[in-house]
């Protein structure tokens, strides 16, 4: 049996979850579904929709909230109870927080933010980003079951999930965690500033990457974005040394957009920023280094120096 | 306050990677490496913890002789002393041998903080720091973006996904991993490149390793997911063919 743990907060379900659901399947055999916290019972009830045979609603007062310690705890005795072969999870940042720490306590495998299932006969083989998306590795999982996977988010598809004829048989499960023992002591979350840029909204987007090499570079893709009517924006480092706010930040720790058109200067494509704007209809990537992952998912690319292609784009925009 | 900053000598951004013979893995004796990113943030944050707090920053790390670069690098950027679980193996071992290795070495010297970053450039687990935390007995935060500290506990900062954030409060000795752009990156000074040159790095050996949890079997370069349309030519002939393309093939201008 694979069991996968779903991700929800109040009841909202974390869309990546659908991903894992589809993952399992793909994988084979009867699957099962985990929901914790509070909200718990809206959460089951929509996942209760998917082609599975059981959805467990885990009821433990020590996991309303999401810490580390406390879903260690209740996730260890639910594995220990449902004795599942395999357990999937979404490679969120919640699931990165604490999935290491219970494989670890349980002594079992964690392959995390795979991308695809590789089946032959029983054998799993399961292909990860290595090298910030320049290569890929197939992985095997070793020692005894269940081996815990994580899975990129948007690697598998939401809507590939089989959904049942009728809704799946859902159960309680109480289980006790000691509440003494959870460590970790969170606060509600919160957002920094309301964000003065909805990017999402944008219909195309400039994005500037390490390849820019420094703020005072900005300039040309002010100026590319003003030709384009475009918004600027960027991926990660850019907004780490403070060349643009954070708000103007995409990927999975900024905003995630998908614009008619979106055109990356000089970024690599870390998988932390591919996710933030695959989705965008078209996709231009200007970067020197041939190899840069960008270019897997561009529909035009040029290799070249972007100092020297981006004026003259703006020149020819202009004319 | 006694802080270990864990750190990995990672291949640079920039290096054309190679794939070995038996294609598990890249070829990388005439690599050039580097500090992984988020652990350059990982120890800038403790040496500002200890320039508030006092203390000591001890940097530690496991890998092959020549990690001996990024740990000099560590010791001039101001660490006061470091630690080399040194083992070929460990060049491209899964997070559990790793964490194995570094708990080893760092259990008895009883540390209030233990920082990493939060993953690394080459394998990615993002599971190290977790798995020592686990390891040492240790409550963890990850991801963590500000660390407010008192002499018994941490307020630190975790980044959530879509720009939100959340406060944990956990007692000492803890464990946070490091998100890149916590901080400002301060560079050796020529003055602290001297100082590192009489600053202590202890070697040690790993422990007997355990069964790895995981093997790679292969690696490969991905396939496009896309037909991207590749556009030569000049800067000007390049980008005059760009722009035709988005007005009349994809009609995006």
């Amino acid at each position: 049996m694979v069991l996968v743990i779903a991700e929800q907060g109040r009841g909202k379900l974390n869309r990546a979850t659908w991903e894992t659901i589809a993952a399992a399947q793909q994988a084979g055999g009867p699957v099962t579904i985990a929901v914790l916290g509070a909200g718990g019972d809206t959460a089951g009830a929509e996942l209760g929709a998917a082609d599975v045979s059981e959805v467990i609603v885990v009821d433990a007062a020590a996991v309303a909230e999401y810490t580390a310690d406390g879903y260690v705890l209740a996730l260890a005795a639910l594995v220990a109870q449902a004795q599942p072969a395999l357990v999937f999870l979404p490679h969120t940042y919640q699931t990165r927080d604490f999935a290491p720490a219970l494989a670890a306590r349980l002594g079992r495998a964690l392959v995390t933010d795979v991308t695809a299932i590789k089946k032959t006969g029983d054998r799993l083989v399961y292909v990860r980003p290595v090298f910030q998306g320049k290569l890929n590795a197939d992985v095997e999982a070793a020692g005894p079951a269940p081996h815990f996977v994580t899975f990129q988010i948007g690697a598998f598809r939401a809507d590939a999930a089989a959904r049942g004829s009728s809704a799946a048989r859902s159960r309680k499960v109480a289980i006790s965690v000691d509440g003494g023992a959870v460590r970790q002591k969170a606060e509600p979350p919160f957002q920094e500033a309301r964000q003065a840029v909805d990017l999402s909204q944008a219909e195309r987007i400039v994005a500037v990457g390490r390849g820019i090499k420094g703020q005072e570079h900005l300039k040309i893709a002010e100026e590319l974005a003003k030709a384009l009517g475009a918004e600027l924006a960027a991926s990660r480092p850019i907004c780490d040394a403070g060349w643009l706010p954070m708000d103007r930040q995409i990927g999975s720790s900024g905003q995630t957009v998908a614009p008619k058109l979106y055109v990356a200067l000089g970024i690599s494509g870390a998988i932390q920023h591919l996710v933030g704007m695959k989705g965008s209809r078209t996709i231009v990537a200007i970067n020197k280094d041939p190899e840069a992952p960008i270019f897997e998912i561009a529909d035009f690319g040029i290799v070249g120096d972007l100092f020297e292609i981006v004026p003259a784009m703006i020149a020819e925009l202009n004319k | 306050m006694k802080i270990a900053v864990c750190i990995k000598q990672v291949v640079t951004r920039e290096w054309q990677l190679r794939v070995n013979e038996a294609k598990t893995w890249i070829r990388d004796q005439d690599a050039s490496f580097e500090l992984n990113e988020p652990d350059a943030y990982a120890l800038e944050e403790a040496l500002r913890l200890k320039e508030k707090h006092t203390g000591e920053v001890v940097v530690v790390s496991a890998g092959p002789a020549r990690v001996a670069q990024v740990i000099r690098e560590a010791l001039a950027r101001g660490a006061d002393r470091a630690i080399h679980v040194e083992a070929d193996a460990l060049a491209a071992a899964d997070a559990v041998t790793v964490a194995d290795a570094i708990a080893s070495a760092i259990r008895d010297e009883k540390f209030d903080l233990v920082l990493t970053g939060l993953q690394s450039d080459d394998q990615g687990f993002g599971q190290v720091g977790v798995v020592l935390a686990e390891k040492l007995g240790m409550p963890h935060a990850t991801i963590i973006m500000e660390v407010q500290a008192s002499a018994s506990a941490l307020r630190v900062k975790r980044e959530l996904e879509g720009g939100w954030f959340q406060w944990i409060s956990l007692p000492l000795p803890a464990l946070l991993t490091i998100q890149s752009g916590i901080n400002q990156l301060r560079y050796a000074t020529l003055k602290g490149i001297m100082a590192a040159k009489k600053k202590d790095i202890r070697k040690v050996p790993p422990p007997p390793s355990a069964e790895p949890t995981q093997r790679i079997l292969s690696v490969h370069f991905p396939e496009k997911a896309k037909k991207t349309q590749m556009i030569a030519g000049s800067p000007a002939e390049a980008a005059k063919d760009l722009i035709k393309r988005l007005r009349e093939d994809a009609r995006v201008l």
